[in-house]
């Protein structure tokens, strides 16, 4: 009994964290420009990734695989936000643009004394 | 004595007593070395101490909640047909000061709804951050202040 129930759950963890990777990859495909793209990356490609390794723990039963798990879905949560900060900012300073409907840019606006690009 | 470092000795001496140091007992020493600190509580002051671990603890499962609502509305985002975005990027003035805190605000603001920093300004006074939805700045910056810094704050102080 127990053992089917956590059966389910791991099918329905494997199947939420296949959901996210594949939005995820939509949306890196989708949103419009680099700063966008990694909200995607970052936020649904973590859960994906998570989930899947949660799912992973609970069918392995045992702890030394289980415990190496979610300490793979804490690096992940670790590592995620700054490679994506990194590209972010590295595409900032390379003065790559941000997509032309965006609102605006109070960074770009302090770096050239509010020339351009001033928003509010 | 630091009390973390008494909380870590007592796990390790619970480990040694007990014969096995596998991580699920260290745990189980540590949860049981919390108890028996928090029983003599009030002769070496540790109540900060337990006030600072369930802060630490509501902050996680804050965060995790945030991970969770964040990564599904950037799903929902992306599988609508009609992609409605008014993306940006907004200062936010930072509050905490030290690195560390910075750092893992900076790593919160990224994995929670709509929000990504960008860059942090020479001084570490004011954090650049990318937002899906920009069109209301002022909002976003007052729950980031509510939801996470201020709970840094009272965690890391």
């Amino acid at each position: 009994m127990i053992e089917a129930i956590l059966n389910i759950l791991v099918g329905l963890l494997l199947l939420a964290g296949a959901l996210f990777s594949l939005a995820a990859s939509i949306g890196l495909l989708r949103l419009p420009d680099i700063y966008s793209r990694m909200h995607s990356a970052s936020k649904a490609g973590t859960v994906g990734s998570g989930l899947t390794l949660i799912a992973m723990a609970i069918h392995s039963g045992d702890l030394g695989d289980a415990t190496r798990a979610l300490a793979g879905v804490v690096f992940f949560l670790l590592t995620a936000p700054i490679s994506a900060h990194l590209l972010a900012k590295a595409a900032h300073d390379m003065g790559y643009p941000l997509w032309s409907k965006s609102l605006g840019d109070e960074k770009r606006a302090k770096d050239t004394d509010g020339e351009s690009d001033q928003l509010y | 004595m630091n009390l973390q470092l008494m909380n870590i000795l007592l796990a390790l001496a619970w480990a040694a007593v007990t014969g096995s140091f596998t991580l699920a007992n260290l745990i189980f020493g540590f949860v049981l070395g919390a108890l028996v600190m928090y029983f003599i509580r009030e002769q070496v002051g540790s109540l900060g101490y337990f006030r600072r671990l369930w802060r630490i603890g509501t902050l996680m499962l804050v965060f995790l909640r945030e991970l969770l609502f964040s990564a599904w509305r950037v799903a929902a985002l992306v599988l609508t047909p009609r992609l409605d975005v008014q993306p940006g990027i907004f200062a936010y003035p930072l509050r905490v000061r030290s690195d560390m805190q910075i750092t893992l605000l900076a790593n919160m603001i990224t994995l929670t709804p709509g929000t990504l920093s960008v860059d942090i300004s020479e001084d570490h006074s004011t954090l650049w951050v990318h937002a899906l939805d920009c069109s209301d700045p002022e909002a976003t910056r007052q729950d980031i202040a509510r939801m996470f810094e201020r709970r840094i704050m009272e965690a890391f102080e």
